[in-house]
């Protein structure tokens, strides 16, 4: 076997603690150990694991900060909920969740490089700005919208439903204003999740290691060297971002096909949201991927553990954020993790030589 | 033809005119000194001809090739390397991934390999800390590792904006013997220094810059010799 470097065993890790991570989930799932309320929220916390890894990657790897991750999520829910709706009885599950992926995926991919062209040629915070104000656009019209089709095609109006002219026996709404989406198939499961997942990680694990991603990161940490050395600033800028982008698009997806009702609110999709997802990147460690999917999970899930607990509930949730905080990023602690790590692999290694 | 030449080059930085009909040329196998005080404008014109800004107006011919138009990028691979002011290390990693960045626009990896050897064998400090961290480095090492960098795109031209900036006389000696030693081995300088007592001393010809405009230019030696520049530069 060829020897692993230092990153590569690295990543590993990161892949085997989400695939230990799902197994330990299943058996309790099977065994009827897990409440069906932790089991309700394994989508949610996979898909916001998904989009911190997708943010990680702008504001860890490439330096950038990004504001409108959110936005991005319900450009990927939308699009791909659409899609599902209307083709709800003319496709079977399978091909009809993989297409809505590939859809949800490509319009967030698509809009990420659209708002990337005129900023990114830019040096400065201009990123934090653009994608705050998209989100929250992204966020305000959708909540404006009416869509339905009839056998005469798409119609579309601002005003309210009515309005659309939707022929009474063949029209079907699919936006309904404020109302959103309803009746989006529930194509995703934990399962489903995961694997979106372990894809996404391995996207980023392997850009990060190519020669790509070494340009990516030269960009990060010293712009106009890494240009005087012959990077194309822009063209990485652009790709790092549209990627992130792209993965927040397909939490997006996991998220409208894991509800029945698909509004375009605040909580989900609004500043407030893309900055909750800031929150997981900063505490998981910038430009540490693993800690991205560490910290998405436990802040998740957390809150609505603590539900019972009312009062102290954000007290709790505090405390925590701040032990996470000191467990990153005080050098003792790191110094701490390094040796009990390594100490951990060199007796694995050693176990597994016998 | 003059290996780079530029005619009348005018920057503006907004209602900054910073640059006012420049021109210079850099002959192959020359060391040439652009010196000039505090805002001269002399990293402006390194970062036009090496693309990193746009012109206003005026040519930037390189080999023979209109490159005015052309983003920094794209110069690399054409043989035209700069050190940026201000040893613009990438910090956060190690001095080996440095170095191997210089060479992004390469391919045969034997050839960066030997480039690599060639960049140690002039940097003997950089080797003994190849697993170093750059941002933990000395000012001193920072500026060579910045250089080696720069070497490692194996450049017919290498353009350096204050290498000698902050650094002790002993390591500026070293620094200027190595830039005199690059230029031997056939790599063309294109030297911005305000040090010009140290910039005329190894160059063969010098431009001086004020305040946007070349007012002065000629061989470094009788430049040296020049009342105005004794007063004005070199503080006598
Ligand atoms: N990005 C910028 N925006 C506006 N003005 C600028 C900018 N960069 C430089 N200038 C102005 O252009 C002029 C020339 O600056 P430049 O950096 O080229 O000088 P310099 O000769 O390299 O000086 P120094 O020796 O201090 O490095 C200065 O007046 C400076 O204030
Ligand atoms: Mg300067």
């Amino acid at each position: 076997m060829k020897k692993l470097t230092k990153q590569q065993k690295s990543n590993l890790i990161t892949l085997a603690m989400v695939v230990c991570f799902y197994l330990i989930c299943e058996i309790f799932i099977r065994t009827g150990l897990m409440s069906s309320h932790l089991k309700g929220l394994l989508v949610p916390l996979t898909y916001y694991a998904i989009a911190a890894v997708g943010l990680n990657l702008c504001v860890g790897i490439l330096g950038e900060l990004s504001l409108g991750h959110a936005g991005f999520m319900c450009i990927g829910a939308f699009s791909s909920s659409i899609f599902s709706v209307m083709t709800r009885d003319a496709l079977p599950t399978v091909p009809r969740f993989i297409l809505a992926f590939i859809i949800g995926v490509a319009m967030t991919a698509l809009l990420g490089f659209l708002i990337g062209i005129p900023v990114l040629r830019l040096n400065g915070d201009y990123l934090a700005i653009v994608t705050l104000a998209f989100g929250e656009i992204i966020k305000n019209i959708l909540n404006a919208v009416y869509m339905g089709v009839d056998d005469k095609g798409l119609h579309l109006s601002l005003k309210d439903a009515a309005s659309m002219g939707l022929d009474a026996s063949t029209g079907k709404k699919i936006i309904n204003g404020a109302m959103g989406i309803t009746g989006t198939p529930s194509d995703s499961n934990f399962t489903i999740a995961i694997i979106i997942l372990l894809v996404s990680l391995i996207i980023v694990q392997n850009l990060v290691q190519s020669r790509d991603g070494r340009a990516i990161m030269s960009i990060r940490d010293n712009r106009i060297a890494a240009e005087s050395t012959g990077i194309n600033v822009t063209k990485y800028k652009m790709l790092a971002f549209t990627i992130s982008a792209a993965i927040a698009g397909a939490a997006g997806v996991l998220f409208s096909h894991n509800i029945s009702t698909l509004t375009a609110q605040g909580i989900y999709f609004g500043y407030n949201a893309s900055i909750m997802l800031l929150v997981y990147v900063v505490l998981g460690g910038i430009g540490n991927i693993r800690g991205s999917v560490i910290a998405a999970m436990i802040l998740y899930v957390l809150p609505e553990l603590l539900r019972g607990m009312d009062k102290y509930r954000m007290l709790i949730y505090s405390i925590v954020l701040i032990v996470m905080m000191l467990f990153n990023w005080s050098p003792k602690a790191i110094e701490f993790r390094q040796n009990h790590l390594s100490k951990f692999s060199k007796r694995f290694r050693k176990e597994a030589a016998r | 033809m003059a290996l780079l030449e530029v005619k009348d080059l005018n920057v503006h930085y907004g209602m900054i005119h910073a640059l006012k009909d420049v021109s210079f040329h850099v002959e192959k196998g020359e060391i040439v000194a652009l010196i000039g005080a505090n805002g001269a404008g002399k990293t402006t014109t390194l970062h036009t001809v090496t693309g990193l800004i746009e012109a206003s107006a005026g040519s930037i011919i390189y080999k023979d090739q209109d490159v005015t138009k052309l983003p920094g990028h794209k110069l690399v691979p054409l043989g035209m390397a700069h050190v940026p002011e201000g040893r613009r290390v990438f910090a956060d990693m190690t001095v080996l991934q440095n170095l191997k960045l210089g060479a992004y626009t390469r391919k045969n990896k034997a050839e960066i390999e030997e480039s690599l050897e060639n960049v140690y064998k002039r940097f003997p400090r950089l080797k003994e800390r190849k697993n170093q961290v750059a941002g933990t480095l000395s000012g001193g090492e920072q500026q060579m590792l910045a250089m080696g960098r720069a070497l490692m795109s194996k450049p017919e031209i290498i353009l350096m904006d204050e290498p000698s900036m902050g650094l002790s006389p002993i390591l500026v000696n070293e620094i200027f013997d190595i830039i005199k030693e690059v230029n031997k081995s056939g790599t063309t300088v294109l030297l911005v220094e305000q040090n010009a007592r140290k910039a005329l001393s190894i160059a063969d010809r010098a431009y001086v810059l004020e305040t946007g405009r070349v007012v002065l230019d000629g061989d470094a030696k009788e430049l040296m010799n020049n009342e105005q520049i004794r007063k004005a530069y070199l503080g006598e």
